[in-house]
């Protein structure tokens, strides 16, 4: 059936996977149907597709470098992009976006400008350019181009406290997820988790995670818009959601001005589980200061250009042109999701709160809603509460809690669709979190056993040693960030946040500048780093610990200070300390000029 | 000037019009989310503020950088660095 090499037959193998995925849907809404539990069935979806990305993690081993560190350089463009997505799409953008936009509305989108806006940054500012360095991982570029291991070490540095910061939250919702589906606690689950995700990734690198990335797309695309597309139908809202759905933002805006956001007292709200939260604010109206919207979209836009796990994707192309190209695909597969999400959050909210649709539990008796069969389930799982706290016997709309997941997780279920969706939905999130944890643990793998171990420690180990330790090393990490998430410290979407943060803090303009600025030397770099970080941890603590914080720079955008302080360094240590030499000097021109040799070579 | 420092000059007045745009897209219209909320134009129906955060900016990106990997391209084969395909 398949004749020739892998790379040339791409379109071929996916196409038949996700025909056989879809096979595989139509199967499990039949089982349903001949009356197999929803349990079996959410099991089987996650199980199944775990499987799939083991074999293909297995079929992709490799004992070449080239190989494991840049999948041997041979991505093609568009296949870069999906793997590009679904690095990038991790727990917090399937699972936590949705109801992120629902409790907290335009004050949330945000985060949806910044992490697209990025990109741009990423295309215009870097990737062709560390593509062309043809180095194997960022601090592999930021070492070579200010030369020393002290610029190395920062890197690696900052590169490990940002990535890791990200990764304890994907292994968190890898068990989230595992422990609903498969029904075992959740310190158990954060386990399973990490096995799955190290089978993706420990025999073959970064071949193996971008094999597995591209299957991981395809899952979880297909796991996010059918619920949202066959809600919308079913409700009458309109064929096609994204361009559909004006009378419903506008029904919702009209019921929020009948119902009100009544203020529970204090007394009331303790009762409520923690993590829920009620429907406070509104949906689709300017909420929030203009400074506050406006330093979070730039805080995550410059943490996406900083963030090594996803530059990393852009040094597996052939060609610089088509790493340049790759980002506007990866783009658009994440636009894909991005757009549908604020939809999700939309259909969601009206189907509960609608007091005209037959779904709405706004308005109904209590005792009538907390005998519906999805309430009871996710009530059960500590993601919803409803309370008469009026004591009139009616809910109420601040009466009614629910976790951010559950606007994801739950929604399927709440509007009516046959449980196959949900244990669809479940395999879709799995996928967005173990893709991102892949690319992560592999990131930090990647440059402490390259940059620390092979550039530092010890320059003339094999290569066989070297693989040996990135892959003991990958399971290390993995193990810590295991052991971190089941201690459950910071929610998923507060610790992506910091994640962005902290890269944005010590890589933004050290890589910046690295490209865009040939006077920039090593004291300068790693002067930026340093400080950079430093200043942005500490700024983090102080507010945290009580601090007033200025400049109405919250825990959530301490990037600013953080990228300020490291520029400033940066370019005062710079220009009091000597001109990089001729050969460094070159070597950025050499960046500079899409053709001819990279400048690392192809075995380093 | 020597070749290369033209295509230098070139590919960085583009990066300036593609950040101009970007700026204008990722933050300057949302220094009036008030009054794109006020707007009597509303694409498919949503209030302007909305639209921009949950499709406008975001498709403008995605346009900007094909738009923009076009042009680089184009400024590359000019000066003959474009790469040879089998490197």
């Amino acid at each position: 059936m398949i004749k020739g090499k892998f790379i040339d037959n791409l379109p071929k193998v996916y196409g038949i996977y996700t025909g056989g995925f879809i096979v595989f849907i139509i199967l499990m809404a039949v089982l349903e149907q001949a009356g197999v539990s929803a349990k079996a069935i959410g099991i089987s979806f996650v199980i199944f597709t775990i499987a799939i990305y083991a074999i293909i993690g297995w079929l992709s081993r490799t004992l070449q470098m080239d190989a494991y560190y840049v999948a041997g350089r041979q991505v093609p463009t568009v296949f870069n992009g999906m793997a590009t997505a679904a690095d990038w799409m991790s727990g917090a953008s399937f699972v936590a976006m949705a109801g992120g936009i629902y409790f907290k509305g335009y004050g949330y989108m945000a985060l949806l400008v910044g992490w697209t806006g990025g990109y741009v940054l990423v295309a215009s500012l870097l990737a062709p350019y560390l593509r062309k360095f043809g180095c194997y991982t960022v601090p592999d570029f930021v070492g070579t181009r200010y030369g020393g291991n002290a610029a190395r070490l920062s890197a690696v540095l900052v590169l490990t406290v940002a990535s890791f910061t990200y990764v304890t939250a994907q292994i968190n919702a890898t068990g989230t997820i595992a422990s609903v589906a498969l029904d075992i606690p959740f310190k158990v689950a954060v386990y399973v988790g990490l096995a799955s995700i190290l089978l993706c990734s420990m025999l073959g690198g970064m071949r193996a995670v971008t094999w597995t990335q591209v299957a991981q797309y395809i899952v979880l695309i297909i796991a996010y818009l059918l619920p949202v597309f066959w809600i919308s139908n079913k409700m009458g809202a309109g064929f096609f959601p994204h361009l559909m759905l004006g009378d419903e933002v506008a029904r919702i805006a009209e019921l929020e001005g009948q119902f009100g956001f009544v203020k529970n007292s204090a007394a009331d709200l303790a009762t409520v589980p923690k993590g829920l939260a009620g429907i406070t604010k509104a949906h689709s109206s300017v909420n929030g200061t203009t400074w506050g919207f406006i330093s979070l979209t730039i805080c995550m836009m410059a943490g996406t250009a900083s963030l090594p796990h996803v530059m990393m994707r852009y040094f597996t192309t052939p060609s610089v042109k088509s790493a340049r190209r790759s980002v506007a695909w990866s783009l658009l597969f994440i636009f894909i999701l991005y757009s549908t999400a604020p939809m999700l959050a939309t259909l969601s909210k009206l189907s509960l709160i609608d007091p005209t649709l037959s779904t709405g539990i706004i308005g109904k008796s209590i005792a009538d809603v907390q005998a519906l069969d999805w309430y009871q389930n996710w009530n059960q799982a500590n993601l919803m509460f409803v309370s008469d706290f009026n004591g009139n016997g009616t809910l109420e709309l601040n009466e009614f809690f629910m976790g951010g997941k559950a606007v994801v997780l739950a929604t399927p279920e709440i509007a009516g669709l046959p449980y196959v969706i949900s244990g669809l939905v479940a395999a879709g999130g799995m996928a967005a979190a173990m893709s991102t944890a892949d690319g992560l643990v592999l990131a930090i793998a990647n440059a402490l056993s390259h940059d620390l171990y092979y550039k530092i420690i010890d320059p003339k180990a094999e290569a066989a040693k070297r693989l040996i330790v990135a892959r003991v090393l990958l399971v290390l990490i993995g193990f810590a960030g295991a052991t971190i998430a089941a201690m459950g410290i910071q929610g998923i979407l507060g610790s992506v946040i910091w994640a962005f943060d902290f890269a944005m803090s010590g890589l933004f303009f050290p890589l910046v500048l690295g490209v865009w600025w040939k006077r920039a030397n090593g004291p300068g770099a790693v002067a930026g780093m340093l400080l950079g970080l430093a200043s942005g941890t500490a700024y983090l603590v102080w507010v945290r610990n009580g601090g007033s914080g200025f400049w109405g720079i919250t825990h959530l955008t301490f990037g600013i200070v953080g990228s300020l302080v490291s520029l400033v360094s940066m370019v005062v240590v710079t220009l009091m300390t000597e001109a990089p030499d001729a050969k460094t000097q070159a070597m950025v021109d050499d960046v500079r000029i899409p053709s001819g040799k990279s400048v690392l070579g192809k075995q380093h | 000037m020597s070749k290369q420092e033209k295509h230098w000059e070139k590919t960085r007045s583009l990066l300036f019009i593609t950040l101009a745009i970007w700026f204008v897209f990722s933050i300057g219209i949302f220094f009036f989310g008030a009054e794109m909320q006020a707007s009597s134009f509303k694409p498919f129906g949503y209030p302007l503020s909305y639209y921009m955060t949950c499709q406008g900016s975001l498709l403008s990106f995605v346009i900007l950088i094909f738009w923009f990997a076009n042009r680089q391209e184009k400024i590359d084969e000019e000066f003959g660095y474009t790469e040879r395909e089998d490197s």
